[in-house]
């Protein structure tokens, strides 16, 4: 018998029904947003707190393009994300350059090609080694930035930078109104842009790569070429972030290097549940609010309380919290079925 | 009117003028509680809660509610965040603390914007204080100790040559700039100036001493990060003998921090540094503030001079709040409170300086010595009255605009 | 003695003592990683429990310096074991990042610890007088804390050597980093094999928290604070390599005091510079398997 009679007209459909079905946007992933919009009228007070949470999903969004999809553990993440903080912070405080979208695109700009020349030379590596090497990446540009501190400002950074108000309109205020609305609105063109990617064929390649690398060189596809790609793309949206950051704050020192960022926002991925897209929302906000939370409950011992949710986390969600959520939802549609 | 009118007026007028208000002042106070620098955060914090404790009756029928926060890492940002959220959501009228000069830096803008005073209890940047009109500071500016010492040490402990060596991050720059400026102007020249790694860890000091101690300067000023590495930098100047060879230790009071000089051991007797204060500081005050401090907190532990700082700031803050009445919702009315305030306190007689609203204080030389109890303890070798910021002064870098 | 050749024996000297301690406290985590493929990045934690082990018995027993190492080492071994069973266990056939997530969680929790037990003020340990000042090697003195620490180490290496190439247990636990189902299929038990060499390494990392105090200061983040340097020297070498282990302890050691020796500027350059070339090199470290 022929494959072609095998494979029913049937199934045929089926198939594509699910493979176009994927990419549809459905009704829960409102959810998020409607959320984030949310808290913008029940907390008017804390949206400089909520700034801050908005631009770690952005973050740890790009994390997951390159972890959850492509299989690129990294430890020098941050790298990129100082990177699009310090071109938006010496823009303003060296060239007098306080446009703050253009700030963004300059930020993605310097991001991404950094990302495109690191990644082109250590993506050929994996485990531990390329976990070191992007570590050491992101050390060496923090020292590189303390070696010339009359200009980056050392660990002091530099401080009081003013930006033009937004689209010449909207300006800035201690409540952080403007701010937060204008970090949701970047941050849905970022998320518009990785989702595109991820249902797109290359994000199918991508998952094949991280699934089994050695069946996707075995099939020709060029593996290489596509991970730097997607790191390039992952490093632009973490300087994207970073760039907003610094217009958030007014303010950049050289701490965005820090190995304890790229580890904040892997850690933040992972709970949140990797490789799903919403698992950087989930993850960073609620990371965020627990250490707020904890912070203010004890300011000296709050890492006992999120270490213990950690722990907790792993033995209980280990798909993360996203994994937990996917689990009820087919728990009660077995129910349902039966 | 008639007599009874004016009675009538009189007592309406007394009535409303003339008892207090109760009010609850708000304060906000931010410090490092954990990660690497928390030692630093609880040192101040204590001399917060013991000041309070001890004199919430001087502002009675007034009190105080003090709401702490977490400064977080010296990145700014989440010092940034919090103080803004207490400002914001909590609705505190007073902002203190802040360890780290990042976070003050972080929070000019917002504290002009929000109208709120900050009274800084230690971070010293020089610079801070004319980033805000709503900026005080109690604590000290890296020149404070620095630029002194540059003079003191040609003129009197006979360093002719100098070398320097510094955590390298702009406290440690800063404070070698000052301590240049001075030694060179009296006449000194400095041999070389060696930046000692990131403040973030404790790096093993030998390799720099060494270096230093092969090339024999006369003495060496180093600067680091009060806590952790201070007893580092005794260790490694005592293993590598230094002292025997002929370079003498001097340096800001930060390299001698009281709660850490029992552990030093004998390689600290003989460093000579400049410094705001020290528990062995002979005045009233100071006895009575160690003597609470021990009853407080027990006998192991010691105040420091980040301590002394805050106590004088919280001395400050009610000042602030006795004299406007517990009316404090005008931040620069408590300002200018600020401004010109004096008071005696663990250090001596402290000042503010109305023109840069930074602090002004006298400055003692110190030796450390064995005291005859066996304890290692200071002796001050001479002191200069109230001594003003000289970047300020000199209008020198970022201290000019 | 000639200038350049003292320069360069401070160097050395100093370097070997530095190395000394990176190799202790590493050596446990590239057996494991090797081993069992686990990341661990507790082990920094094991190694600040072992210093306020020590800091504890010092200060408030009165135990000498060199006796409160050995009990620490002994105490955090078995206790690590309690963390082996019961929790490390579970999570030998997950993935990497959910080990992560687990061992970050527990350095978390055990940095809040210490402050809660220890306050966040840093310690130092009472040494004996013998380890104070100088020893005096005719052409040269030099600090008697470091020359203990280099021949600490040696003792150590020489050990570890032995029981790693000699013993039968060494040549089990070589077998199967090498290919572990082979050797479970000559009915190795890897199982127990990995609580044994977990809790030696988590002892020997306590050893080296101990060591530390004297040199790099012990206060509650120190869990996190070193654990970079840690898993460089692990990537370095190779994992599950004892030479490895010591071949980048050394290197790292050096080329990191040395550099900090003549060109104080780059200070911190050098190790990270050291590690990229390395491992662009041979990205499995020194003596790792590819």
């Amino acid at each position: 018998m022929a494959a072609s009679e095998i494979i029913s007209g049937a199934m045929r459909e089926r198939a594509a029904d699910y493979l176009t079905k994927r990419h549809r946007f459905r009704a829960a992933e409102a959810l998020p947003w409607l959320i984030a919009i949310a808290v913008f009228f029940i907390f008017p007070t804390r949206m400089t707190f909520g700034s801050q949470v908005l631009v770690m999903v952005m973050f740890a969004l790009s994390l997951d393009l390159i972890l959850g999809y492509a299989g690129i553990v990294t430890l020098g993440h941050a790298a990129f994300f100082g990177i699009g903080a310090y071109t938006v912070g010496l823009a303003a405080a060296r060239l007098d350059w306080t446009e703050p979208i253009s700030g963004l695109f300059a930020a993605a700009i310097a991001a991404g090609l950094v990302g495109f020349v690191t990644g082109w030379f250590l993506l050929r590596y994996r485990g531990l080694t390329l976990l070191m090497l992007t570590l050491a990446t992101a050390i060496l540009l923090q020292e590189t930035g303390n070696l010339r501190s009359d200009i980056s400002g050392g660990y002091d950074g530099l401080p009081g930078l003013t930006f033009k108000p937004l689209l010449g309109i909207f300006d800035y205020d201690l409540y952080a109104h403007t701010y937060y609305l204008y970090v949701l609105a970047v941050l849905a063109v970022m998320f518009y842009l990785v989702r595109r990617i991820v249902y797109s064929p290359f994000g199918q390649a991508l998952t094949g790569i991280r699934e089994n690398v050695r069946r996707m060189h075995a099939i020709g596809s060029p593996v290489h070429r596509r991970l730097v790609t997607v790191y390039t793309i992952a490093a632009a949206i973490a300087g994207v972030a970073g760039a907003l950051f610094t217009q958030t704050n007014a303010y950049v020192t050289l701490t965005v290097f820090d190995f304890d960022n790229s580890a904040k926002v892997m850690v933040m991925l992972i709970l949140g549940g990797t490789g799903r897209l919403y698992g950087a929302f989930i993850g960073a906000a609620v990371y965020m609010v627990l250490e707020d939370y904890f912070s203010k409950l004890s300011p000296t011992f709050w890492q006992f309380g999120i270490g213990l949710v950690l722990v907790l986390a792993v033995l209980f969600a280990p798909r993360g919290i996203l994994g937990l959520f996917e689990r009820m939802g087919s728990y009660f549609a077995e129910r349902k079925r039966s | 009117m008639r007599l009874k009118g004016w009675l009538g007026v009189a007592a309406v007028a007394l009535a409303v003028g003339g008892t207090a208000q109760a009010e609850t002042v708000k304060i906000g106070v931010v410090l490092p509680f954990s990660g690497a620098n928390a030692d630093l955060g609880h040192q101040v914090d204590k001399a917060f809660d013991l000041y309070v404790k001890l004199h919430a009756k001087d502002i009675e029928p007034h009190k105080v509610e003090i709401i702490k926060r977490d400064e977080g890492p010296p990145t700014g940002a989440q010092a940034k965040t919090v103080a803004t959220e207490l400002v914001t959501n909590d609705k505190v009228q007073i902002l203190t603390g802040f360890v780290f000069s990042p976070s003050a830096i972080a929070l000019a803008p917002v504290v002009t914007q929000a109208k709120v005073p900050m009274i800084i209890a230690n971070a010293g940047t020089a610079w801070i204080t004319n980033l805000s009109p709503y900026i005080a500071r109690l604590s000290f500016s890296m020149w404070h100790h620095a630029y002194p010492m540059g003079a003191y040490a040609f003129s009197k402990i006979g360093c002719k040559t100098a070398a320097l060596a510094y955590t390298d991050f702009p406290p440690g720059k800063d404070s070698t700039e000052a301590f240049k400026t001075g030694f060179e102007k009296a006449g000194g020249k400095v041999t070389e100036s060696i930046p000692m790694g990131s403040p973030v860890q404790v790096p093993d000091f030998t390799p720099f001493f060494q270096r230093i101690k092969d090339a024999k300067p006369d003495c060496m000023y180093v600067f680091i990060p009060s806590g952790a590495h201070a007893t580092g930098v005794t260790k490694a100047y005592g293993e590598l003998g230094m002292r025997k060879a002929g370079v003498k230790l001097i340096g800001p009071m930060d390299l001698i921090p009281d709660n850490k000089l029992q552990d030093m051991g004998d390689a600290a007797i003989g460093t000579v540094v400049m410094g705001n204060y020290a528990v062995d500081l002979d005045n009233a005050e100071n006895k009575a503030f160690n003597k609470a401090w021990h009853e407080a907190y027990g006998k192991d532990s010691y105040p420091d001079f980040m301590s002394a700082a805050g106590w004088d700031t919280m001395h400050a803050i009610f000042d602030a709040i006795k004299k406007l009445n517990g009316k404090v919702e005008d931040g620069s009315k408590v300002i200018d409170v600020m401004k010109g305030w004096t008071g005696n306190g663990p250090r001596g007689q402290v000042s503010i300086d109305a023109a840069t609203r930074d602090i002004v204080q006298d400055e003692h030389a110190m030796e450390v010595i064995r005291k005859p109890d066996g304890k290692l303890g200071i002796k001050v070798l001479g002191t200069t009255k109230a001594v003003k910021d000289e970047c300020k002064e000199l209008k020198l870098g970022r201290c000019g605009s | 003695m000639p200038q350049v050749a003292n320069i360069a024996v401070s160097i050395l000297f100093d370097g070997l003592a530095y190395a000394m301690f990176l190799f202790i406290t590493s050596v446990g985590l590239s057996v494991t990683m090797g081993l069992m493929g686990f990341v661990n990045l507790a082990h920094g934690a094991f190694a600040m429990a072992g210093g306020y082990v020590v800091v504890t018995l010092t200060r408030s027993y009165g135990v000498s310096f060199v006796p409160s190492l050995v009990i620490a080492a002994i105490v955090v071994g078995a206790v690590s074991v309690v963390f082996e069973r019961v929790l490390y266990r579970r999570l030998y056939k997950s993935t990497d990042l959910e080990q992560v997530l687990l061992t970050i969680g527990l350095a978390f929790m055990a940095i809040a610890t210490a402050t809660y037990l220890y306050g966040p003020i840093p310690k130092s340990v009472p040494l004996p007088d013998w380890l104070q000042g100088d020893i005096n090697l005719g052409f040269r003195q030099f600090p008697s804390y470091r020359a203990f620490l280099i021949v600490l180490g040696a003792a150590l290496i020489a050990v570890l050597w032995y029981a790693f190439e000699r013993t039968n247990i060494g040549a089990k636990i070589r077998a199967a980093v090498d290919n572990r189902r082979m050797a479970e299929s000559v009915g190795i038990n890897v199982d127990r094999l990995f609580t044994l060499t977990f809790a030696v390494g988590s002892g020997l990392a306590a050893l080296g928290g101990g060591l530390a105090i004297q040199l790099l200061g012990l206060s509650p983040s120190f869990a996190v604070l070193y654990l970079v340097l840690f898993l460089i020297v692990v990537a370095v070498g190779g994992l599950g390599s004892l030479k490895g282990t010591l071949l980048a302890a050394l290197v790292l050691g050096i080329f990191d005091t040395g550099g900090k020796y003549l060109l104080a500027d780059a200070g911190g350059f050098f190790v990270y510079a050291v590690t990229v070339v390395v491992l662009l090199i041979k990205p499995a470290g020194f003596y790792g398997r590819e």
